[in-house]
């Protein structure tokens, strides 16, 4: 299936690097964007392109953290609880989230829309709380922000990305745990 | 004294991630033609000269690790550009890499020139997905403007590819061996050295790891030459740093500063000073893995050898702030989470050790702790100490002993029942 839709990307990514092998973490961000999660199937063809065992593709993607291996939903979201973050109340942050989508840590919604997770620092932790909806940033987030968020995910999907890291300062209603 | 931009060149010029922006404002490529003309050898002596280090964790001076990348070699050489930016705490790559993203790719080729190398991976984390179409961006203009690919700025005899290469989330992969293992498609896990990887790195080929706001310095060092990067910081740390500040400050952001600035005027005056009126209790001065540190330490340059010298790091220039109602042994149960979360399971004192260290700091927090268990826990972070194959575990010990060391009493709270009070993290319930 990667090599019938992207076959051209997989090719470039194989030229960048002198062996096969090294196309793995590129080559899995693909095969996970095509299959929707890393299938038995998408390993398996993953491996045979890069002439590796299946195992050793399993193994390798087990490691990190943005691989997955089971159904997700459509909107990955990952919500920062990394000590940082978690100094300026993103536990709280988080619970509020999860109280929104009506989830635990680690499920997906019913409809398949929404997977959420906390995760380790994201490198803006200045801009806490901070969450990820498939890898695009989302900060200084609050519970009304978070709602509206969900909302926009629901209806129009993700807006257009851009840079992040809008430093506020924080004033006497800035929302935080403790 | 004031925020001096070097790095941070976008916070004056508008639009600096656009090339013409950066050709018109900022001189773009002008080190690099200059480079050009240069040997090697006296790239290398001009970057020396200035005195730069290594902005990545260790501070290692730049100039003097590729002088050790050997000269002459057949076949290829490389160049990694550390993007991963994992140290809790730590931002200052991710605004570089949104907003000025030309002065990196500049640096980047200078700096392949002074090595010899003729291919350089971006190991960017996986969540940086903007700033990784920004790179993109600006290493596609550079192909189209003649900086990259076969004859770099018109030199017959220079070529040099730079690809980008997403890392999944792996704090380890910041380390630059196992970064190389993770790029050739292994397990992220370090390797032991030496050989170093200037001998054998990347498939075994001569290779230099650099942290990206390190090599974003290159080119105006090249321009305006090494006094004039030695005016500002201190003799061994010349320079500006970007100290990314975060935690109980009213102002948290990133701050580039002269090196030699204090911790208290970075604290006090850049970052506003404690919120809600309260005090400080403790600060650490270089992303998590650099050991806490207290009141008495605020008058501190927050240069690498300063910091070396009270017992903590510079380290990632990641400054987080705690105020005086921080619960010392909440923060080492948060950061103990971290790392066990992220050991790589390569060696036993850390991936045991810091199971252990999370086991007891969640039993304190969820009012479990039995007696003797803050005994029990600085014996196994002292186990640790000096016997983890790499730093990821001996910075988990080093995070608990020295919570301990200035804050024993917030671990001797907890037992006979007592919680924490505040949001129980959320794995320590989920292990009871
Ligand atoms: C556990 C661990 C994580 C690290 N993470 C990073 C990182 O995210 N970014 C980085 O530049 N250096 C990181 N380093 C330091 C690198 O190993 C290396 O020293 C650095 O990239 C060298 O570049 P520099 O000389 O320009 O600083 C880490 C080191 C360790 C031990
Ligand atoms: S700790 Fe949350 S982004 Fe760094």
């Amino acid at each position: 299936m990667l090599l019938e839709q992207r076959r051209e990307k997989v090719e470039e990514i194989l030229s960048h690097y002198p062996q096969k092998r090294a196309a793995l973490m590129p080559m899995l961000y693909e095969a996970q964007e095509v299959y929707g999660y890393l299938t038995e199937e998408a390993i398996r063809e993953v491996a045979a392109i890069l002439e590796l065992d299946p195992t050793e593709v399993y193994s390798v993607s087990e490691f990190y953290s943005l691989y997955y291996h089971k159904p997700t939903g459509k909107y990955i979201i990952r919500f920062c609880t990394d000590m940082p973050c978690a100094l300026v109340g993103a536990e709280h942050a988080y619970q509020q989230l999860l109280n929104l989508l009506g989830l635990k840590n680690g499920e997906t919604s019913a409809d398949g829309l929404f997977t959420v997770e906390h995760c380790v620092c994201l490198a803006a932790c200045a801009t806490a709380p901070v969450l990820q909806v498939n890898r695009q940033f989302f900060e200084n987030m609050t519970e009304a922000k978070m709602r509206e968020l969900l909302e926009t995910l629901r209806t129009s999907g993700l807006p257009e990305d851009g840079p992040v890291m809008k430093f506020q300062p924080r004033t006497a209603d800035t929302p935080t745990g403790f | 004294m004031e925020q001096l931009y070097l790095i941070c060149r976008h916070r004056e010029v508008p639009n600096l991630h656009q090339y013409e922006t950066y050709i018109q404002k900022e001189q773009g490529y002008q080190a690099l033609q200059q480079v050009l003309k240069l040997s090697r050898d006296e790239v290398i002596d001009i970057v020396k000269a200035s005195g730069l280090r290594g902005r990545g964790g260790a501070g290692f001076p730049t100039g003097l690790k590729w002088s050790f990348m050997p000269k002459n070699v057949q076949g290829p050489v490389y160049l990694v550009i550390n993007c991963a930016e994992g140290e809790p705490g730590t931002f200052g790559n991710h605004e570089i890499i949104e907003n000025n993203p030309h002065q990196l790719i500049e640096g980047i080729i200078i700096g392949c020139y002074a090595i010899g190398a003729t291919a350089a991976y971006i190991y960017h984390r996986g969540e940086f997905k903007y700033g990784a179409e920004m790179m993109q961006r600006a290493v596609d203009e550079a192909y189209k403007q003649g900086w990259l690919g076969k004859k770099v700025g018109g030199r017959e005899d220079v070529s040099l590819d730079i690809y980008l290469h997403p890392e999944a989330s792996a704090y380890i992969c910041g380390e630059e061996t196992a970064q190389l293992n993770s790029i050739e498609g292994y397990l992220g896990q370090p390797r032991l050295k030496p050989p170093f990887p200037a001998q054998s790195g990347l498939w075994k080929r001569p290779t230099t790891v650099n942290n990206v706001e390190t090599l974003a310095h290159v080119p105006a060092i090249i321009r305006n030459g090494p006094a004039w990067f030695r005016q500002w910081g201190t003799e061994k740390s010349p320079g500006t740093r970007v100290y990314c500040v975060s935690g109980h400050v009213m102002r948290p952001g990133n701050y580039e500063l002269p090196m030699n600035v204090t911790a208290r005027e970075l604290i006090f005056e850049h970052a506003g000073g404690i919120w809600k009126g309260r005090g400080l209790k403790g600060f650490i001065p270089g992303g998590v893995s650099a050991p806490i540190l207290t009141n008495d330490h605020l008058d501190l340059p927050l240069d690498y050898d300063s910091l070396a010298g009270a017992g903590s790091m510079g380290g990632s220039g990641g400054v987080i702030v705690m105020d005086d109602q921080t619960d010392m042994a909440w923060l080492a149960k948060k950061m103990v989470d971290f790392y066990s979360h992220e050991s790589c399971g390569k060696c036993s004192p850390c991936r045991e050790g810091t199971w252990w260290q999370k086991n007891l700091l969640d039993r304190m927090m969820t009012g479990l702790a039995r007696s003797g268990d803050v005994e029990m826990l600085e014996m196994v972070s002292e186990q640790m100490a000096g016997t983890c194959f790499c730093p990821l575990g001996e910075s988990s010990q080093m995070v608990v002993l020295g919570a301990m060391k200035y804050f024993r009493s917030d671990f001797e709270r907890y037992g006979q029942g007592k919680a924490y009070d505040g949001v129980i993290p959320m794995s320590a319930i989920e292990h009871h």
